[in-house]
C-alpha cells in the first residue's frame, strides 16, 4: 500500500480541531453547568430540581406528540399520492414541498400569525361577513397548528422518498391477488415505507419538542414549553445551570428516542431517505 | 379515487402556501391592514429601506452568510478529502459522527452550548471574547460544516481512484493532483455545499439568538425583535423579500446540482433540507 502524502494526512486536521473546539467543548460545558451550582461547586441540585418542570416537560411532549401524529396522518396520504404521479409531475411537487422548508421557520410562523391573529386576515374576513370573529392565537390548538404547519414537509419528504423507490409492480401484484385499496395500503405500502415514516417522525418530533418561537408567537406567551423554559433561563433569568440541566435532559431523551427509532427501522436494511 | 387524491393534494399544498401567499400579497397593500386592500404599492418596501437598522441587518446577514459558508466550504472540502483517504474505519466513523452532531441536536441545544462556551471564553482576559460578529461567524460556520461535508464526501466516493493514481504516476504532486484532477470532479458538490451553507446561514434564527449581541443583528433576529409587539407591514415586506431571495437561491442550487446522482445520505434529521441541492 502506498504511503499517504502529507496533504492526505493533514487535510482533515483543521476540521478536527474545529470540531473539538466548537462541537465537543460546548457540549462538555453543558454537562459541566448542569452539574454545578451558580458558584461553580459540584451539585446534583439542578437535576434533582427538574421535577419542578415536570408539567412543562409533559405539556411539551404532549404538544409535540400530537403535532407529530397529525403530520403523519396528513402527510402519509400526500406522500403516497405524490409517489403515484407521473415522474415530471413528481419533480414539480417535490420542489413545491421543498420551498417552504427553505424559508425560515420564523418567517413561516409569522406568516401563519398574519393569517390567524386577532387583527389578521381570517378575522377581518369574518368581520366583513358579519360573522363572529374567532380567537385562535393563544390556544393550545394554535401552537399545535403552528408545529404542523412548520414541520409537515419534513414528514412528507422522507416518506415520499421511500415510497417513490418502491416498485409499482408490488401494488399491481397486491391488487391482482385480491387486495382492495385499504389492504394494499396497510399490507404493502406501510410496511415497506417504515424507514421513511420513522425518519419523518424524528424530523417532526425533535424540532417540535424544542421550539420556543412557535409557542411564543402563536401561543400568545401563554404556553411554556421546554424550549421557552431553556430560552428564559439563559437569556432572562440568567440561571444557566438550570437551563443547562434542562437542555442536557432534553438532549439525552431525544438522542435515546432517535437511537431507539433508528434501531426499530433498521431491520429492513436501513437504506434510504432523502 | 383519482379525483379525491387530487383534491387532497390541492388542499394540503394550499394549506402550506396560503399563509406565505397572504403575507406576500398584503406586503404590497398600501393601506397596511388586512381589512381593505387599498392599492398595490411598494410603500412598505420603501418604508423598510428607510429604516437604517433593517439595512444594517441585511448587510450583516449577507456578510455573515458569505463568510461562514466560504470558511465552512474550505474546511469542509479539505476534511472530506482527508476523510475519504482515511484507512482506519473507527477514526472515520468517529469523525463523521461528531461532525453530524449539530444536525442531530435540536438547534436550541447547539445555541445554548455555544453560548456557554463563549461565556466561559470571555472570562479569559487575553482572548477578549465578546458576543457579536465573531461568535456568530464561529457558530454559523460550525452548523454549516456538516452540510458541506455531506455534499462533498459522496463526490470523492464516486470518483475513480485510477484518475488520481494516473496523475500521480505522470508526475503531479499530491497538491497539484488535488487542484487539477480531484477539485474539478468534486466541484458540483462543493458548489452545492457552499450554497446550502449560505442559505442555512441566511435562515438561521435559533442558534444566532443565543450567540448574538444587540450591535450585530441579522435579518431573522431583526424580524424577531420587531414582531415582539406590534404588527408592522414593513416586516411583511421584509419577509416577502426573504421569500423571494430563498426562491432565487433554491432555483440556483437546483440548477447547479441539476441532473446529478443523489449522494447517499444515511438517516439524519434535517437531511431533507439537503435534497434541495440534488
Amino acid at each position: 500500500m502506498k504511503r499517504k502524502s502529507f496533504l492526505e494526512k493533514a487535510a482533515a486536521v483543521p476540521h478536527i480541531v474545529w470540531m473539538i473546539l466548537f462541537i465537543v467543548a460546548p457540549l462538555l460545558f453543558v454537562v459541566y453547568f448542569a452539574f454545578t451550582d451558580a458558584a461553580g461547586n459540584f451539585s446534583f441540585s439542578n437535576i434533582l430540581n427538574l421535577s419542578n418542570y415536570g408539567e412543562i416537560f409533559l405539556m411539551s411532549v404532549l404538544f409535540a406528540f400530537l403535532a407529530t401524529v397529525i403530520c403523519l396522518l396528513l402527510g402519509y396520504p400526500l406522500a403516497f399520492f405524490m409517489s403515484r404521479l407521473k415522474p415530471s409531475a413528481q419533480r414539480v411537487f417535490v420542489l413545491l414541498l421543498m420551498l417552504p422548508m427553505w424559508i425560515s421557520l420564523l418567517i413561516r410562523t409569522y406568516s401563519l400569525l398574519a393569517l390567524l391573529d386577532n387583527g389578521g386576515l381570517l378575522n377581518s374576513l369574518l368581520a366583513k361577513l358579519n360573522l363572529p370573529t374567532v380567537k385562535i392565537v393563544g390556544t393550545p390548538g394554535a401552537v399545535i397548528l403552528g408545529m404542523v404547519y412548520d414541520f409537515l414537509p419534513y414528514m412528507v419528504l422522507p416518506i415520499y422518498t421511500t415510497l417513490s423507490k418502491l416498485d409499482i409492480k408490488l401494488f399491481e401484484a397486491a391488487e391482482d391477488l385480491g387486495c382492495n385499496g385499504v389492504q394494499t395500503l396497510f399490507k404493502v405500502a406501510l410496511p415497506l415505507s417504515k424507514s421513511g415514516i420513522i425518519s419523518g417522525i424524528t424530523m417532526v418530533f425533535v424540532p417540535s419538542i424544542s421550539t420556543f418561537y412557535i409557542s411564543q408567537k402563536l401561543g400568545g406567551g401563554r404556553f411554556d414549553l421546554i424550549g421557552d423554559t431553556i430560552e428564559r433561563q439563559f437569556l432572562m433569568n440568567n440561571n444557566k445551570n438550570v437551563g443547562a440541566a434542562i437542555s442536557l435532559v432534553m438532549m439525552i431523551l431525544i438522542l435515546i428516542s432517535v437511537a431507539v427509532m433508528n434501531r426499530f427501522g433498521d431491520d429492513d436494511g436501513g437504506e434510504l431517505i432523502v | 379515487m383519482k379525483v379525491l387524491s387530487k383534491i387532497y393534494m390541492v388542499l394540503v399544498f394550499g394549506m402550506l402556501y396560503a399563509p406565505i401567499v397572504v403575507l406576500v400579497l398584503f406586503s404590497f397593500n398600501r393601506a397596511g391592514s388586512f381589512n381593505n386592500y387599498s392599492e398595490f404599492s411598494f410603500y412598505w418596501y420603501r418604508e423598510l429601506f428607510r429604516d437604517s437598522t433593517a439595512i444594517d441587518a441585511l448587510k450583516n446577514s449577507l456578510i455573515l452568510a458569505t463568510l461562514s459558508s466560504v470558511i465552512a466550504t474550505v474546511i469542509g472540502t479539505l476534511a472530506a478529502y482527508g476523510i475519504s483517504r482515511m484507512r482506519n474505519k473507527y477514526v472515520k466513523t468517529a469523525i463523521t459522527s461528531v461532525t453530524n452532531i449539530p444536525m442531530m441536536n435540536p438547534d436550541i441545544v447547539t445555541g445554548v452550548s455555544m453560548m456557554l462556551l463563549f461565556a466561559a471564553a470571555s472570562a479569559i482576559p487575553f482572548l477578549n471574547v465578546e458576543m457579536g460578529f465573531g461568535t456568530m461567524l464561529i457558530a454559523h460556520t460550525t452548523f454549516n460544516l456538516p452540510y458541506v461535508i455531506l455534499s462533498v464526501l459522496p463526490k470523492f466516493k464516486q470518483m475513480d481512484k485510477h484518475l488520481t493514481e494516473a496523475a500521480l504516476d505522470l508526475g503531479c504532486t499530491p497538491a497539484k493532483t488535488f487542484l487539477k484532477v480531484e477539485l474539478p470532479f468534486i466541484l458540483p458538490g462543493v458548489v452545492s455545499g457552499l450554497m446550502l451553507g449560505f442559505t442555512l446561514s441566511l435562515d438561521d434564527f435559533v442558534i444566532s439568538h443565543f450567540v448574538s449581541s444587540s450591535d450585530f443583528k441579522t435579518l431573522p433576529l431583526y424580524v424577531y425583535n420587531q414582531t415582539a409587539h406590534d404588527v408592522k407591514f414593513s416586516m411583511y415586506a421584509l419577509c416577502a423579500l426573504m421569500v423571494f431571495a430563498i426562491l432565487v437561491l433554491m432555483i440556483l442550487v437546483n440548477f447547479a446540482g441539476g441532473g446529478e446522482k443523489k449522494p447517499e445520505h444515511r438517516k439524519k434529521r434535517k437531511k431533507a433540507r439537503v435534497v434541495g441541492k440534488i
